[in-house]
């Protein structure tokens, strides 16, 4: 979709007053049926996931997995050698079953930290992020988006999007400024 | 409980599983602020131009910073003699700090990690600098261990590799585990402050007027707009950080006392460390929070954000912590005593009446377990000096109680023959002087170039950030058989 002046369409947004109206206006676009849209916030607002008709975020399980991999990578860090590679006697502290607790403190900490750096990493992943350029930079509002403006976009992708029917389901919904924004 | 009225339209029985109650609480931000002022308070201290009392302190701190580094390299060049080390008091000053500045970073975690899973909003307003401080501490430990140890250049032994004998270093070793516990505890807490940067990075990059900064910002705000798709994966980190930290916190310190634990000189062979230490970090790193904060929010009138509420929540942190230290040095004593171990007994005599004698007496009895039972009382609770006033007292009082197990257990152990006395060096002072230059000038940096407070965890307090929120004589319902689970 192109506007007259050729300019590429992204999609269509519009600016609420406040947390509560954006809540109410993501319901209603939510059950309009329309898939690729999305809400801006300075905060994450309470409820919004469900408003938005978004489920859980799975990002715990790459964080279970990373977890794992960490637990398992001190195990084979520390069994490895200590056992196999070149037992070390201290303390006259044998090496068998009885004295597996004392590996157990670098377990803990390497599934901790590997666990923290998958929470990190699949977070950007998902949200793919880093991502320096996104169309609604070029809607000057939308600088308000990490002060105090809500803002609700509704991407020209959409199987439902027309601009008609865009335009008056955010008008509708209390949405301010309606705008169209462009992809470049 | 009552309130409910303020919501008429709201359906009674959703509103009590589903509407946060509008308690008759006192507001976590004063005045009735709202986002855009947030915005502005909080970035207005970064982009103004930097204060000439903050040139000036910030010279002497770096200044401070630089001749510590010029001890660690006379240190490193000359020997670990220049230390006052010597047999018997094979560790002092340098585990004592490390253990002290370790300690002070606990608190941050606590507070962003430990009171975002027990709801406690207040935590919004301190916990960005708290988490700072956290940093910068860990900084000023790492120092100690990675220095001590004499010749700097073989610190790789402490790594899980192999030496050129092909040996491996011993994993069943408390000081590896240090090793592992601290740098996890950095490289974690590092993620946890960066991933609650980027939406006030965001923030910054968005006000920002000149190329440079919308560049810096920018870049470290990873191209953050606030996405409602974005935010619900942030969550879910943020919390799982959240989880994460707390079992890490607590391991650390835990951790750190096994180091002394798991010997066997007297009044280190005891099994309440773990505990004992973890809650006299926590109380010494509140203290240090409010070190730095009562200033800081002096001399940005940050009143309404950081609220007489939020101290007198500190200090009573402080005289919770405080009180389970003062019963476990008491514990300590008991079990020595009941032990009928005569060096333990000795050693605990000698605490109280050895040539150490003054350090406990003023350290750990007076600053650590008598000064903070002043926050017993609101009156106290609520004067900034004597909070300021007993914050100063447990930030020197848990430094002697370091230096008191450590050089008073190590100083005249089993053999009198082999009894000593341990004096520092000027490069022992100023070295430890010098991580203070270190640690308050990386602080300083901090409030100039990064929002202090978490603006958008702040915003959540607010009463219109919550959008069940029904503002009176305004029309708002909660949709009867909505999809919606909150």
């Amino acid at each position: 979709m192109r506007t007259p002046s050729g300019n590429k369409v992204y999609g269509m947004g519009a600016e609420y007053p406040s947390a509560t109206a954006l809540y109410e206006a993501a319901k209603r676009v939510r059950d309009a049926g329309f898939k690729r849209w999305d809400v801006h916030s300075p905060f994450p607002i309470h409820g919004m996931d469900e408003a938005m008709g978004l489920g859980k975020s799975w990002l715990s399980a790459v964080v279970l997995a990373g977890g794992t991999t960490g637990l398992l990578t001190a195990a084979v860090l520390e069994f490895g050698p200590s056992w196999l590679i070149y037992p070390l006697i201290v303390h006259g502290k044998p090496t068998n079953w009885a004295t597996v607790p004392a590996f157990f403190p670098i377990m803990f900490e390497l599934t901790i930290l590997f666990s923290a750096f998958s929470a990190f990493f699949a977070m950007l992943l998902m949200n793919g992020l880093p991502r320096w350029y996104h169309p609604v930079f070029n809607w000057q509002r939308f600088s308000r988006a990490t002060n105090d403006g809500f803002f609700l976009v509704i991407e020209a992708r959409d199987p439902r999007f027309t601009e008609l029917e865009a335009r008056e389901l955010l008008e509708q919904s209390g949405g301010q400024h309606v705008t169209i924004i462009h992809e470049d | 409980m009552d309130g409910t009225t303020t919501v008429p339209d709201v359906i009674e029985s959703e509103a009590s599983a589903s509407v946060e109650k509008p308690l008759a609480r006192v507001p976590l931000v004063l005045n009735k602020r709202n986002f855009s002022w947030i915005t502005e308070r909080i970035s207005g201290v970064i982009e103004e131009r930097a204060p000439r009392w903050w040139w000036v302190a910030f010279a002497i701190t770096s200044m401070v910073a630089t001749f510590g580094l010029f001890c660690l390299g006379y240190q490193i060049s000359t020997g670990v003699g220049t230390w006052g080390l010597n047999h018997p008091v094979g560790w002092a000053w340098d585990i004592t700090n490390f253990v002290f500045w370790i300690g002070i970073g606990h608190a941050g975690t606590l507070i962003s990690a430990i009171l975002f899973l027990l709801r406690q909003k207040w935590r919004t307003s301190i916990n960005r600098s708290a988490e700072a401080m956290t940093l910068f501490a860990v900084i000023c430990a790492a120092i100690f261990p990675g220095v001590h140890v004499g010749r700097v250049w073989m610190a790789w032994y402490l790594a899980p590799l192999p030496n050129n004998y092909g040996i491996w270093p011993n994993f069943r070793s408390p000081l590896l585990w240090d090793v592992f516990a601290v740098s996890t505890y950095f490289s974690v807490s590092v993620l946890f402050w960066y991933t609650g940067l980027v939406p006030d990075l965001a923030t910054l990059r968005d006000r920002a007027t000149t190329k440079i900064k919308k560049f810096l910002y920018g870049i470290f705000a990873l191209g953050w707009r606030g996405s409602n798709r974005n935010w619900r994966h942030y969550e879910m980190a943020y919390l799982l950080l959240a989880g994460l930290s707390t079992p890490l916190v607590l391991s650390v310190h835990s951790v750190v006392s096994f180091d002394f634990a798991t010997s066997i000189i007297p009044t280190w062979h005891t099994t309440i460390f773990p505990p004992y230490f973890v809650a006299g970090a926590i109380f010494g790193g509140f203290a240090m929070v409010l070190t730095l904060l009562i200033p800081a929010r002096a001399i940005y009138k940050l009143h309404d954000i950081i609220t007489p509420q939020h101290v007198d929540k500190m200090a009573k942190i402080i005289l919770l912590t405080g009180s389970i230290v003062g019963y476990a040095y008491a514990m300590e004593f008991f079990v020595a005593w009941y032990s009928g171990n005569q060096y333990e007994k000795f050693a605990f005599y000698n605490r109280i009446f050895g040539p150490y004698w003054w350090y406990w007496w003023v350290g750990m009895l007076f600053c650590n377990t008598l000064s903070p039972q002043l926050f017993w009382f609101k009156r106290f609770r609520q004067n900034v000096y004597v909070v300021y006033f007993v914050c100063m007292c447990v930030n020197a009082g848990m430094w002697f109680e370091r230096f008191i197990i450590i050089v008073g257990g190590l100083h005249r152990d089993f053999l009198p023959s082999s009894w000593g006395m341990f004096y520092p060096t000027w490069v022992d002072i100023w070295t430890f002087i010098g991580t203070f230059g270190i640690f308050t000038s990386l602080f300083l940096l901090f409030i100039r170039y990064l929002p202090m407070i978490a603006m958008s965890e702040v915003k959540i307090v607010l009463p219109e950030a919550n959008p069940h929120h029904a503002f009176p004589g305004e029309h708002h319902t909660v949709a009867a058989g909505g999809k919606e689970r909150t």
